[in-house]
């Protein structure tokens, strides 16, 4: 993948997260305001496939963002280069993907 | 200090103390340290009139590099005070701080001796970067009319004045952790030639900028814009070359 390719994907991904960023915030401010409990919660997202897109959204937008941003830093910061380097990006996308995607599973399904 | 005074009657007095700067200039190369030299302190008087007078005065040896004196030429440039600046156009009384400079060579430079640098890696990445200009029209056609006031060639007025001091690639905190990146003032350059309607390679330059080492990796800090001592923004010329890079990619014509 070429480096204007992934600096066009992390800035697409960033603005994709600037407002699912904002709305979660919100989100989280409304619900501990409001007292909801946890079950109450669930209550409201599980069998939602609006909150399972919103989330299933913002958790790919991170898959994709946060790998490429990390790999920028550790080409600044140590001697890391390389396919390997790559490599491994790819792999901490796969591993913010899994890990988000069955969070959002919990939530929704 | 005190010094010695012959009056017209040939009564000698000692009279009241001159001011005087206490300066610490480099020596050496990456390997070297510190001179310390008392200068004399003057009304008006710039960074680069002290090196001179300690290289007169003091320490013959003194490798250092101008050519100008009046901010055209771009040569002097030297980190005074931690911060990279063009000395003869820096005055002491704005940089000194209690009496005091401490004066070395530009940072992320190879230093050839004392307060010289070497910028051929400097140079090296403009041509990287495709910052030469290549037009096609020959001297036998009219001169191209361009509009002063059109917006492309205001965005290359802009940046066009870099006298290249490298004062911006000094104080880039980019260029020093990724030593390959191509810095501030190659990409501005390279802005200048993409905005340029006579111009014949503006592709080719975006895609020299587009690389592992080109624009995208500006963290847009700024620190180039800081400290710039012509008022260029290199920092809204890497904006410009981003936003060119992504739209293109938009429109499928990525490098």
């Amino acid at each position: 993948m070429s480096e204007s390719t992934l600096f066009a994907l992390q800035r697409l991904s960033a603005k994709l997260l600037a407002p699912l960023v904002v709305a979660h915030l919100a989100l989280i401010l409304y619900a501990v305001h409001g007292g909801l409990t946890a079950a109450e919660i669930l209550g409201r997202t599980q069998g939602s496939a609006t909150w399972g897109a919103f989330y299933g959204l913002f958790v790919v937008a991170v898959a994709v963002h946060a790998p490429i941003g990390v790999r920028n830093v550790v080409r600044e910061w140590t001697r890391w280069r390389g396919r390997s380097l790559d490599l491994a990006s790819a792999g901490l996308a796969i591993l913010l993907l899994a890990l988000g995607l069955r969070a959002v599973v919990a939530v929704v399904g | 200090m005190y010094i010695l005074a012959i009056f017209p009657t040939g009564i000698t007095d000692r009279v009241s103390a001159s001011p005087t700067l206490e300066v610490r200039i480099w020596r050496g190369t990456d390997t070297g340290a510190f001179a310390a030299y008392e200068v004399p302190a003057a009304e008006s008087q710039t960074v680069l009139d002290v090196v001179t007078w300690v290289q007169r005065h003091r320490e013959p040896a003194l490798a250092y590099r101008f050519a100008c004196r009046v901010g055209v030429c771009g040569s002097c440039a030297m980190t005074v005070n931690g911060r990279a600046r063009w000395t003869c156009r820096s005055h002491v009384k704005d940089v000194a701080r209690d009496g005091r400079l401490v004066i070395e060579p530009l940072r992320h430079l190879p230093r050839i001796k004392d307060l010289v640098c070497d910028l051929t890696p400097f140079f090296d990445k403009w041509r990287r970067a495709g910052g030469w200009f290549e037009g096609e029209a020959t001297r036998r056609e009219p001169m191209p009319a361009l509009a002063p006031g059109a917006e492309a060639r205001q965005t290359v007025d802009a940046g066009i004045e870099c006298i290249n001091c490298a004062v911006c690639y000094s104080a880039c905190d980019v260029v020093g952790w990724r030593p390959d990146y191509l810095g501030p003032a190659a990409l501005n350059r390279a802005w200048t030639l993409v905005n340029d309607a006579r111009h014949v390679r503006t592709r080719e330059v975006l895609d020299a900028t587009a690389t592992s080492d080109g624009c995208t990796v500006c963290h847009t800090h700024g620190n180039c814009t800081e400290h710039c001592p012509v008022g260029i923004s290199p920092t809204a010329a890497i904006a410009g070359l981003k936003r060119k890079v992504f739209r293109r990619w938009l429109r499928g014509g990525h490098a």
